[in-house]
Order: structure tokens, then C-alpha cells, then sequence
């Protein structure tokens, strides 16, 4: 490692996002300022291994740059938290010709990479496709209805899921890489949300074509049971890690300044002493998460881990939810306040969206039928 | 035992093709078997032959195929034969 990426994330996150993190939330717009610095400083590629021109961050790298970033702008954070998930995703897995350069071409051109797993009518599941890839000589082509596409607009390229062909059944999925210009995203309605409020999480129709070596040779399913579901509730709960930090930082700054003032009676600080103990929690499930996820390496995940990593996130965002609504009680009308230094307001409505924008219910389903798998050791 | 996994497979695999001709090799995932239709095939298999598999075998690609299966049964049957249930 040539440079800390925890560290530039750091010195990004105060010189860039935080100043412009209201603006973009009042206005709900993408947060080009520091998309625009994170790409200057080489920060899209740092998952990339040396084998193909990167400098091969490892996934406890990328967290805690994801946590610093959201320090200052959750909507920040959340983007780059997904594009490196699509990073890992091409990092780890099976890669054609075409893939194998197309990682290369990662760190030359740090392209933005968005997500389309998502899709109308298949009601939030993502192990169903109904879309299918078609082929026509070495080319395939896609059009697909998609709900979600956060930073679509913004995005260089998206990693879709479809059915791998005409014929195969809504489970049978792969992976592709559409890339523009044969991408093309028409927007469907606005987003104008409660919080996350610059991830632009809109609505598109996509519409791609490509060569066929674009299409990973994996089975999804495969891609999302070692990587993109581990990968992603590691990398949002480190979003929602730094959002709590940043919370419970305004709350002690506020106990801070009044025991300056009245030394004498700051009762809020037992409370802050509890909150600190929450995050504490917090953090330590968030290390435990990514040591599990390193231990396991290139091994198959069994139920255990499964288990685990989606109660990382069911748990996690519960928490951020919880913290930033403990700094508000601590702060009180400081916090409540838009113009004050310890304004909970954007952070409040951010949190929020940790349970909702990747529903909890549907993980917790998934983890029981894991549960039902999970065996005593002996 | 592999009349008696194709049964099971017919009961909880979920699966559009006629499972008395799939082949032997034939990837089940690709013939649309979910992921929870996969957990009640796992519970079927266990409840058909009186075995538990082990938590190392409970894997996505254990249920891959019905070779697969029947390999994954090989190995856990002569264990469950010859040790007592802890």
C-alpha cells in the first residue's frame, strides 16, 4: 500500500463532503464535489490487487474508509460503499477475457459502478430475475424495468442481474457488466426522500447491450452468498458506524461545552456514557463482521455465517437508528434545531433509511431459513 | 438411494422438470431450484434417509446435482451408521 485509504477518505471527508453535506441534502442532488475528489485521489479502484495495476485494499481498508466519509455525508458514503461492493464483486469472482480488462481499466479510468439487482414485480427478491439476457451473435442485450438504481445517473457502468437465458427459470441468474455508451438509463419519477437524500436513488428503465465475455460466468447466487451479501452489510453497517460516531460526537461535544459552563451539574453525561457503551457495540460488531468474512476467505459460506451477516445488518441499523435518537435526547433542543452546531436533523432522516431502503423484514426471513439449517457443533 | 432422492426431490424441489429424467450431473439451480426450496430439500433428504447432515456440508453447491446429493449422503450415511447421535 502505497497511501492509507482510511486516511485520505479522512482528509477528504472534512475537506470536501462535510462542507457541502447540507447542501446536497436540502437539494437532494448527487454529491459531485466529493465523488469528483474521491476519483482525483484514485479512491474507486484502491480494491483492485496488484496483480492488475491497484493497490489491493482489503475489505477492513474500505470499511473504515466507508466509516470516515459517513462521519460527514451519509449519502457520500453510501455511494462509495456501493460501488466498491461492485468492485468486490468483480475482484472475487470468475472473471471472462473481457472482465479480466475490464478491472484493469478500474484503475485507469475509475469508472463509478452502480447496482441493478432489483426489479419490477419480482417484489423486492432479488434471487428472481424476470428479465432475461438475449444473444445475437457475441452480443447480448438487456432491457430491464428496474425500481432502484441509486446514482444511476451518475453512474459509468451498472452490474445487472437477468435470467442467464430466454429459456432459463427466474433463479437461473447471472451477472453483467453494462457499460456505457451501449448503457442507456431512462429515469422513472424522482427521488425526493425522507433521507439518503444524495444517493439520487431513482427509478430506470436500463437498456444495454455488450459483448457476451461481459457476462459474468458465475451463478449469481453464488457471487451474492460469498460477496455481494457479506461485502454489502459489512459496508453499509460501517456507513451507519460512521453516522452514529458522528451523532454521538455532536452529543459529547454538548455535554463537553456544558460542563465547561456548569461543572457542577451535567447530568446528561451518564447518558452520554451509556450511548458511548451502544457504539462501542456497534463498532465491535462491525470488526467481528469483517474478521468473519476475512477468516472464511475463498470457502463457501454455510448457514453460521449467513446467520451472521445479515443479523449484522438487521442489528446495525437498528443501532444507527437508536444512537442518533439517544444524541438527540442528550443534545435536546440543540439537536432539534437546524441552526445550531449539533443539529441532529440530517443524520435523524438518514438513519432512517438503514431499515427501510433494504427492507429488514425480508433479511430476517432469509435468516430463518438459515437458522433452520444451523446444526450444534460437535 | 437414488429413487429415493429423486422422490425427495420431487416433493420439495419445486422444479418444472419431470425429475425422473433429469441427469444425474444436470445443475438443479439452473432447473430453478430456489434457495428456499433448496432448505426444504436439505430437511427432506435428512427426514427420508434418518441422517443430520453436518453444518461443512450445508452448502449451496452440496445440493448442486443429484450426484452431489447422493456424494453428500455417501459421505454422511456410514458415519451416522457407525457413531452414536451426541
Amino acid at each position: 500500500m502505497s497511501f492509507s485509504v482510511p486516511s485520505v477518505a479522512a482528509r477528504i471527508a472534512a475537506d470536501i463532503c462535510g462542507p457541502v453535506a447540507d447542501d446536497v441534502d436540502r437539494e437532494g442532488r448527487l454529491p459531485k464535489e466529493s465523488l469528483d475528489a474521491l476519483r482525483a485521489e484514485g479512491m474507486l479502484a484502491v480494491m483492485v490487487p496488484a496483480s492488475h495495476g491497484g493497490p489491493g485494499a482489503s475489505v477492513a481498508e474500505v470499511a473504515a474508509a466507508v466509516t470516515e466519509l459517513a462521519t460527514a455525508c451519509s449519502s457520500t458514503a453510501m455511494i462509495y460503499a456501493m460501488h466498491q461492493i461492485q468492485v468486490a464483486c468483480l475482484v472475487r469472482h470468475e472473471r471472462t477475457p473481457y472482465l479480466d480488462a475490464y478491472l484493469r481499466r478500474v484503475v485507469a479510468e475509475q469508472p463509478l459502478l452502480a447496482s441493478a439487482t432489483t426489479e419490477l414485480g419480482v417484489g423486492g427478491d432479488i434471487r428472481t430475475s424476470l428479465c432475461s439476457l438475449e444473444y445475437d451473435g457475441d452480443r447480448f442485450t438487456l432491457d430491464k424495468q428496474a425500481p432502484v438504481i441509486s446514482y444511476g445517473e451518475a453512474a459509468d457502468a451498472v452490474l445487472a442481474t437477468a435470467r442467464r437465458n430466454p429459456d432459463s427459470p427466474p433463479s437461473d441468474q447471472c451477472l453483467v457488466l453494462c457499460e456505457r455508451p451501449g448503457l442507456t438509463l431512462e429515469a422513472r419519477g424522482a427521488w425526493d426522500a425522507l433521507g439518503f437524500r444524495g444517493t439520487a436513488s431513482l427509478g430506470f428503465r436500463l437498456a444495454a447491450s455488450g459483448p457476451v465475455d461481459a457476462v459474468s460466468p458465475e451463478d449469481f447466487g453464488d457471487i451474492l452468498a460469498r460477496t455481494m451479501l457479506p461485502v454489502s452489510h459489512i459496508l453499509w453497517a460501517s456507513v451507519w458506524l460512521g453516522m452514529a460516531r458522528a451523532a454521538i460526537g455532536k452529543a459529547r461535544s454538548f455535554v463537553q461545552a456544558g460542563a465547561r459552563n456548569a461543572p457542577e451539574s451535567s447530568p446528561p453525561a451518564i447518558r452520554l456514557a451509556e450511548a458511548a457503551g451502544q457504539l462501542e457495540s456497534l463498532t465491535a460488531l462491525v470488526s467481528a463482521s469483517i474478521a468473519r468474512f476475512e477468516a472464511l476467505g475463498d470457502d463457501e459460506p454455510g448457514p453460521g455465517e449467513l446467520v451472521h451477516f445479515n443479523s449484522l445488518k438487521v442489528i446495525a441499523s437498528g443501532a444507527v437508528i437508536d444512537l442518533v435518537g439517544r444524541a438527540m435526547t442528550i443534545c435536546g433542543m440543540a439537536g432539534y434545531r437546524h441552526d445550531s452546531p449539533y443539529s441532529l436533523g440530517r443524520l435523524l432522516r438518514d438513519a432512517h433509511g438503514a431499515a427501510v431502503m433494504v427492507n429488514n423484514d425480508r433479511i430476517i426471513a432469509n435468516t430463518a431459513s438459515q437458522v433452520l439449517l444451523q446444526r450444534e457443533r460437535r | 438411494m437414488d429413487e429415493q432422492i429423486r422422490q425427495v426431490l420431487a416433493d420439495f424441489g419445486r422444479l418444472e422438470a419431470d425429475v425422473a429424467t433429469i441427469p444425474d450431473n444436470a445443475d438443479l439451480y439452473q432447473l430453478g431450484l430456489t434457495s428456499h426450496a433448496s432448505v426444504n430439500l436439505m430437511l427432506g433428504l435428512e427426514d427420508a434417509f434418518d441422517i443430520e447432515f453436518p453444518e461443512r456440508l450445508l452448502r449451496k453447491s452440496t445440493f448442486t446435482s443429484i450426484a452431489s446429493i447422493r456424494a453428500a449422503l455417501s459421505d454422511v450415511l456410514p458415519t451416522a451408521a457407525s457413531s452414536p447421535q451426541s
